[in-house]
């Protein structure tokens, strides 16, 4: 199935998880998730199955004022 | 006023039961090196530092590494933004994110209404800070001089609000004079002037005022001296503060002699 992270699409298992998609985008700490807007805490990474189409957002920290 | 209670030390910023020893805060963004970032911000020694969240990918991941290092080094405490944010969603998402990765419950409230001015969504300003509020923020909201729309932030738990001089990067310095002066006398929280500071003396104007903090990151960014600006900055805040304090003087309409006139010599003598 295709997901998308961080606005680009990836081919993954229909079993796949959040930390599978993390791992596919090697995401370096540190660093958030969220999925289809709604944020995912680290402890929740494997136990949050994707599904078509899902939006992943991968952030990490940057200067701003 | 005695030695204690004018002392600069005793004189704390409180927000949210924490006491911070600076007034001014500043941001972490447009110097022109990282290195430059660092000498300000230890020359002003802010009472918080700004920082954001991007997608990693169009951050590189030495690039926010660095900056996360550099933010563990100075240890000065973060605030995290929700900038770019344009719906209550995304603030709501932005804020938890930044909370599990710099590990605080802090956030400067962002929620732009308007691309051009950057001006905040003040429709839905108030009942997303209620959110953020309820899930255990520490919500410091960048807002407009608005009395009503601040009182209501107060009101659903804002401990503190940060009411803009002048939009974002321009500035300008406080554009509306009176309405900031009546917000200053109406609201007693705390309140950080946030964005639109361009000079030390909007600064020290607005804490003249009886203002309780700036937040500012422009003018010292892109100042030719980065590092001089933040150490004006500091001393600017620091002196409005004081003046703040101190209490001004009534203005007079006419002029008064500051040196006593009883014996002035050759009084009255003029054109003899």
């Amino acid at each position: 199935m295709q997901i998308f992270i961080n606005r680009i699409p990836h081919d993954v298992d229909a079993s796949a998880t959040l930390a599978d998609a993390l791992g596919l985008a090697q995401a370096q700490p540190p660093f958030a998730a969220a999925v289809n807007l709604q944020f995912v805490p680290k402890t929740q990474y494997t136990a949050t199955p994707l599904k078509a189409g899902d939006q992943i957002e991968i952030i990490a920290p940057i200067t701003g004022g | 006023m005695n030695d204690a209670s004018t002392s600069v030390a005793t004189d704390t910023l409180v927000l949210y039961g924490e006491t911070f020893q600076s007034r001014l805060l500043l941001g972490t963004a447009r110097y022109p090196s990282p290195s430059g970032m660092e000498a300000a911000l230890r020359r002003a020694k802010p009472a918080m530092v700004t920082a954001s969240l991007r997608r990693q990918g169009v951050v590189s991941a030495d690039t926010s590494n660095a900056f996360w290092e550099l933010l563990k080094k100075l240890g000065i405490p973060v605030l995290p933004n929700t900038a770019g944010c344009h719906s209550m969603q995304e603030v709501i998402t932005t804020a938890h994110m930044a909370r599990e990765v710099f590990e605080t419950d802090w956030i400067k409230l962002e929620l732009i209404g308007d691309d051009y001015t950057l001006q905040p969504d003040t429709l839905n300003l108030v009942e997303v800070a209620s959110h953020l509020i309820k899930d255990g923020f520490k919500v410091l909201p960048y807002c407009t001089e608005d009395l009503v729309l601040c009182r209501k932030l107060v009101d659903v738990g804002c401990q503190a609000v940060m009411p803009w001089a002048a939009p974002i990067g321009t500035g300008k310095g406080p554009i509306n004079p009176y309405a900031m002066r009546l917000l200053r006398e109406r609201l007693d929280v705390p309140m950080i002037v946030d964005a639109g500071l361009g000079l030390p003396s909007h600064a020290c104007q607005v804490m003249e005022w009886g203002y309780d903090g700036v937040l500012l990151n422009t003018a010292v960014a892109q100042a030719q001296n980065p590092l001089m600006m933040a150490g004006a900055f500091a001393d600017a805040v620091q002196a409005g503060r004081s003046a703040y304090r101190g209490g001004v003087m009534a203005e007079q309409e006419a002029a008064q002699p500051s040196t006593p006139v009883l014996g002035t010599p050759f009084w009255h003598h003029a054109g003899d």
